[in-house]
């Protein structure tokens, strides 16, 4: 356990560039320390590893304060990974991890015990740098000399280690190889760790805990997500970033904003850019698309420029549908990555595309409805049989700016609407015999062109809400009457 | 491992010839048996004993020292131009050991050994200035600024012995060839003033061999690894000094041994001070054995001081890493 009380310290002691920082570190415990540059995070190192003197306050590792260790006695409790710096003479690999042994040794005499060659095997293994052992530092890579180092500090074996930008000169297999590493070392023999880090993205997944440094003041200290709020990185960094979840891990990450985005020229999308094709509705944007959808193809929030609607026959059955629809849009040059694409048993010809504007904007519905498979959902669990393609497809395109808030409030203001043109149109579900509120496996996508006007709520007495709610009851219910008469019933 | 054991060889090797060579070759061939043939003819035994053999051996002291102090010096400023020669310190042991002939000081407490005591004296306060005026000239010590730092001081302290020696007015012949270096006629009351200093320095460097490769990756790394950089600092200035000072003492300012032996020994076997130290230490001896016989052979009867045959070698060699060092960084 490491404790730093009130420390206060730098370079000139008139000048002190730590002023009153107090945390502790738990046995095992990997705090990220974080910081601009010349907050004074890599001073900060150097106090606590005692190469730069405090004016005020004290460094106890377990319980002890570090001016009582001598140089040997502190190496065997703490190591430390400083930044990498150019070297006159060359070591081997080898010879530099070994040196990480010199505070075990006696100095009189050459005492190298097994102990001492485990400690090296080990420390090279985990770093990967076993395999060029031999091999004279120059001539390796930044990254490789790099591990190099990191394997001499483990090699040190103290309970403490102190890591300065550890994942400078890595590549991203390498950085998380050597976090991954240093993770594990932490967690199952209890290394306490300290370490700056540039990338807050990566000190948020690995840190425990984080410790914002701003002119040489703790500005926050706490876990990742009481550290990485984006009006505190505002006030420390002065930069506008966006925080947003980790996909699969509970941790935040940030990204840039950048201020001088390209500036693009405000921009609608019509009615008319849709196409229909044979096989498909398809729509192209000359810009991309902020979109969340339910389709088969890169469903989910992100960024699109195409989209489409594939007609495939009732009897379409395939193992693996998405790679099958994936290689369906290159046949069609349509770019995988940039595309959302759905599927429908409903005929491309059916579609029924609308477009609606008040004052606050315009949007344009397009929807295909198929509803052979007609379920109403307080009854569905009645049901044992499989899903099979018959569906409603609904796509809404707004020209204007939304947050993601008003992305969900207008996926339920348009289920709400669709719901309504079944009630309408009176679409009986036929296993309950009840009306239905969609089929087995409708989607719907919502496209925003994010510039235009503002939309901050999309709920159903907005503006836009209201637009959405009218527009896809009405599309619906046109569709549903064209399935109807498709089917000969109207 | 093999590397190392194979350069332990082949310095002992190199040293047991040079020294065979040293002793047998000269004006009057005599024959290597004399040392053991009790029987030889009396002239060779005393050539060999009393004129050859004094000499070897403190050609030999002269350039272990040397060569051992610039492997320390070297290592201890990640400098690989830095040698007692480059770095002004023997000028600054020369200075003491004129000032101690000029004065005629001599203290009971050092007896014999004042001489090289007082070189050592000079060779420290020389170091120690170089080093301070260099790091307040810049932090980081680059490598040139220590060197040029090393020609003002050795520049100046030159003049001064040149002042010192104008003022003495006779005697300056000797005293110009004492100061270009050399061995010769110095016989074993010298061998005997400089070796305790030789074996006292040489073991202040071999304890700080771990010490120094630790120092190679930077003092503060050093420190981290749990090195007592101040403490270590102090005994290899101290130990490189003496053995500066000894060597200036009994043979004047002999340049470019210790740049040439370390840096060819670092080459060949690595930069590992456990073994750079020892490994220097043979093959300066032998390099500067070696030397000698060429300065009294060459053009013999006449005797070329030996600081000229080793700035003849040394110096292309100098060149030559600074050539290599500035096109490695460059690139």
């Amino acid at each position: 356990m490491l404790t730093v009380e009130n420390i206060t310290g730098g370079y000139d002691a008139t000048r002190p560039i730590i002023q009153e920082v107090s945390f502790t570190v738990k046995k095992g415990e990997i705090l990220g320390v974080l910081g601009p540059n010349g907050s004074g995070k890599s001073t900060l190192l150097k106090v606590i590893s005692g190469i730069l003197p405090s004016t005020n306050g004290q460094v106890l590792i377990e319980e002890q304060n570090i001016k009582h260790f001598s140089p040997k006695e502190f190496a065997r409790k703490m190591a430390v990974l400083p930044q990498l710096h150019a070297h006159a003479f060359s070591h081997t690999v080898r010879e530099t991890v070994a040196l990480g042994r010199y505070p075990h040794q006696n100095s009189w005499f050459s005492t190298w015990s097994e102990q001492d060659e485990n400690a090296v095997k080990t420390a090279m293994k985990q770093t990967g740098v076993d395999s060029y052992e031999h091999t004279n530092l120059e001539f390796l890579s930044g990254g490789e000399q790099q591990r190099t180092f990191v394997a001499q500090a483990l090699a040190q074996q103290a309970d403490i280690l102190l890591l300065d930008e550890p994942t400078n000169h890595l590549d991203i297999a390498h950085q998380r190889q050597l976090l991954d590493m240093i993770r594990l070392e932490a967690v199952q023999n209890g290394l306490t760790v300290i370490s700056v880090f540039h990338d807050m993205n990566l000190a948020s997944l690995y840190c425990d805990r984080l410790l914002l440094m701003d002119k040489g003041h703790v500005k926050a200290i706490g876990e990742p997500h009481e550290v990485l709020k984006e009006k505190q990185i505002l006030e420390v960094y002065n930069t506008r970033v966006s925080s947003y979840p980790h996909p699969e891990l509970p941790k935040p990450q940030v990204t840039l904003m950048p201020t001088a985005t390209d500036e693009r020229e405000s921009y609608v999308v019509t009615k008319e850019q849709f196409k229909i094709r044979d096989e498909f509705v398809e729509l192209r944007t000359e810009f991309p698309l902020k979109t969340v959808s339910s389709a088969v193809h890169n469903a989910g929030f992100g960024w699109f420029q195409s989209f489409v609607n594939r007609a495939v026959d009732l009897s379409y059955m395939c193992s693996d549908a998405h790679e099958e629809l994936k290689s369906y849009l290159e046949q069609h040059d349509f770019m995988p990555s940039n595309t959302v694409a759905m599927m429908t048993a409903v005929a491309a010809k059916h579609v029924v595309i609308r477009e609606f504007s008040n004052t606050t904007g315009s949007i344009i519905v397009a929807v295909t409805a198929g509803v052979g498979n007609a379920v109403d959902v307080s009854r569905a669990h009645e049901r044992v049989s499989k899903p099979y393609i018959g569906t409603i497809n609904t796509w809404v395109i707004i020209n204007g700016k939304l947050t993601e808030e008003s992305f969900m409030q207008a996926m339920i203001t348009a289920t709400e609407a669709k719901v309504k043109a079944m009630q309408q149109e009176e679409i009986m579900d036929p296993i309950s015999n009840t009306i239905a509120t969609g089929t087995s496996t409708d989607s719907l996508l919502i496209a925003a062109t994010q510039n235009g006007t503002f939309m901050e709520y999309a709920g159903p007495i907005t503006d836009i809400g209201k637009l959405i709610g009218q527009g896809v009851y009405e599309t619906t219910v046109t569709a549903l009457q064209d399935y109807k008469r498709a089917k000969g019933r109207l | 491992m093999k590397k190392t054991i194979l350069g332990y060889i082949i310095a002992f090797v190199i040293l047991i010839v040079s020294i065979w060579l040293g002793v047998s070759i000269g004006s009057v061939k005599v024959p290597i048996s004399t040392l053991w043939n009790t029987a030889a003819d009396p002239t060779a035994t005393n050539i060999l004993w009393k004129i050859r053999m004094p000499r070897v051996v403190l050609a030999g002291l002269v350039g272990a020292s040397l060569a051992i102090a610039g492997a320390a010096f070297q290592g201890l400023l990640k400098n690989p131009l830095a040698d007692p020669y480059t770095l002004g310190v023997s000028s600054g042991a020369s200075v003491g050991a004129v000032v101690t002939l000029f004065f005629g000081i001599s203290t009971p407490i050092f007896g014999i050994y004042t001489l090289p005591a007082f070189s050592m004296l000079g060779a420290l306060l020389a170091m120690m200035g170089v080093m301070a005026f260099a790091r307040l000239v810049d932090r980081t010590m680059k490598m040139e600024t220590l060197i040029l730092t090393g020609i003002i001081v050795s520049s100046f302290l030159g003049a001064l012995i040149s002042l010192l020696i104008a003022l003495t007015g006779d005697e300056l012949r000797q005293i110009i060839g004492w100061l270009m270096g050399s061995v010769s006629m110095r016989g074993w009351p010298y061998v005997k003033m400089v070796w305790p200093f030789v074996l006292i320095g040489s073991f202040l460097l071999w304890l700080n061999r771990r010490e120094l490769n630790a120092m190679l990756f930077g003092e503060e790394r050093a420190k981290y690894l749990g090195v007592d950089v101040k403490k270590s600092k102090i005994l290899i200035l101290i130990g490189g000094s003496m053995l500066t000072g000894a060597a200036v003492a009994v043979s004047g300012t002999i340049g470019f041994v210790g740049l040439v032996v370390p840096h060819m020994t670092r080459l060949l076997f690595g930069a590992d001070h456990r073994h750079l130290l020892p490994l220097s230490f043979l093959n300066g001896a032998s390099l500067l054995i070696v030397c000698d016989l060429f300065a009294r052979t060459i053009i013999s009867p006449t005797e070329l001081p030996i600081g000229v045959i080793t700035a003849l070698i040394g110096a292309p060699v100098f060149s030559y890493i600074f050539f290599r060092q500035r096109r490695t960084k460059g690139a």
